[in-house]
């Protein structure tokens, strides 16, 4: 068992988990990262998980591991997603399914198993991934922005049920960033949505780990079941 | 099955540890006898899922596999296996 902050990070092969395990990483924070395929980096305090977010089993065990290594967590960022763009009429249920699995089950079993943990010192910081979409009601985004209104609602009602534990649940929800997620939607429909936020530029990932700095200070103790979007959505 | 005086103990182990989080006059008896689910108990529901939560930790150290006690199974039993720590053991031992 150590005594640095931990903290478990999802989705953190590329885009901006990798990111954020770079930017922990280097301000002294224990960080233990998940993604389906390996990682092509290593950082001396970074541990990596390949795992679903959804498969109950390997999430469970993941944590037993860091129970017994750390003994502690700290904070939780659940960054793992995916879409698709897409008609409607055109998104195939396997898409749907995928989509439900990696944003909505994932980020629950997360939420949970970390709770579990968190609840020892009675102190834990959990920060979900939101995005514009919902909001602003994107077409060809059906079932990415209704994951995450999912996502909205699971990290409202977690806020309550995880008060007493001295656990906070807040999410980010990002504006468009230039990663692998958003590289198939054409430039046009980019620009008309870029268009519509009250401050029109791509959202950088500073943008993201400024919002995340915020919701983990211990001194934001008292802030709770927040949406916070980016750009001015 | 599984041995039931050694599930008893990791009950009382994880006893102990919500003790350590009430008051005097709310700690919990280590007796299968002891109810640790509606008004007789001096759980509250929090505290109960605590419990839960801490027995289900010690339970996959001892037997290596992940345990999920309040599963619909456990939760549509006639009468709950969490009434109190006797039938809990008995319901553990059988998982
Ligand atoms: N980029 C944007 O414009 C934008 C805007 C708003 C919100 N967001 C949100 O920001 C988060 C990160 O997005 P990003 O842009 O960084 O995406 P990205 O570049 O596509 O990266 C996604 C990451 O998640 C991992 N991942 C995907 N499915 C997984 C699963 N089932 N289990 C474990 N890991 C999984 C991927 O690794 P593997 O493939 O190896 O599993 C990858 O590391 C997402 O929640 C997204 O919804 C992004």
């Amino acid at each position: 068992m150590d005594d640095a902050q931990t903290m478990v990070i999802t989705g953190t092969r590329k885009g901006i988990g990798r990111y954020l395990v770079e930017y922990y990483a280097a301000r002294g924070w224990q960080v233990i990262g998940c993604s389906r395929e390996p990682v092509d980096f290593s950082l001396p305090n970074y541990e990596h998980y390949c795992l679903s977010v959804s498969d109950e089993s390997a999430v469970s065990t993941m944590f037993a591991a860091i129970r017994k290594k750390h003994g502690r967590l700290d904070v939780l960022i659940n960054n793992a997603g995916i879409a698709s763009m897409n008609h409607v009429l055109l998104t195939p249920i396997r898409t749907v399914q995928d989509i439900l699995n990696t944003n909505v089950v994932g980020t629950f079993l997360f939420c949970r198993e970390a709770a579990k943990l968190m609840r020892k010192h009675r102190y834990g910081r959990i920060v979900n991934f939101a995005t514009v979409a919902t909001p602003l009601k994107l077409e060809g985004e059906a079932m990415y922005a209704a994951s995450k209104a999912a996502v909205e609602s699971l990290t409202q009602v977690l806020s309550r049920e995880l008060a007493d534990f001295g656990i906070t649940v807040n999410a980010v929800g990002p504006t468009p960033v230039k990663t692998d997620l958003i590289r198939s939607v054409p430039q046009e429909k980019m620009t008309a949505l870029i268009n519509r936020q009250a401050i029109r530029r791509y959202g950088e990932f500073q943008d993201i780990s400024n919002a995340i700095d915020f919701f983990i200070r211990p001194e934001s103790d008292f802030v709770t079941g927040q949406i916070l979007y980016l750009g001015g959505v | 099955m599984r041995d039931r005086d050694k599930v008893i103990r990791l009950i009382y182990a994880a006893v102990d540890e919500i003790n350590e989080t009430l008051p005097q006059e709310r700690q919990v008896t280590k007796s299968v006898e002891t109810v640790l689910f509606g008004r007789s108990s001096t759980l509250e529901s929090l505290d109960l899922v605590g419990l839960i939560v801490s027995l289900e930790e010690k339970l996959q150290e001892e037997f290596d596999t992940s345990f999920t006690l309040a599963d619909e199974r456990a939760m549509s039993q006639q009468r709950s296996p969490f009434r109190n720590i006797g039938t809990l053991a008995d319901y553990i031992s059988e998982f």
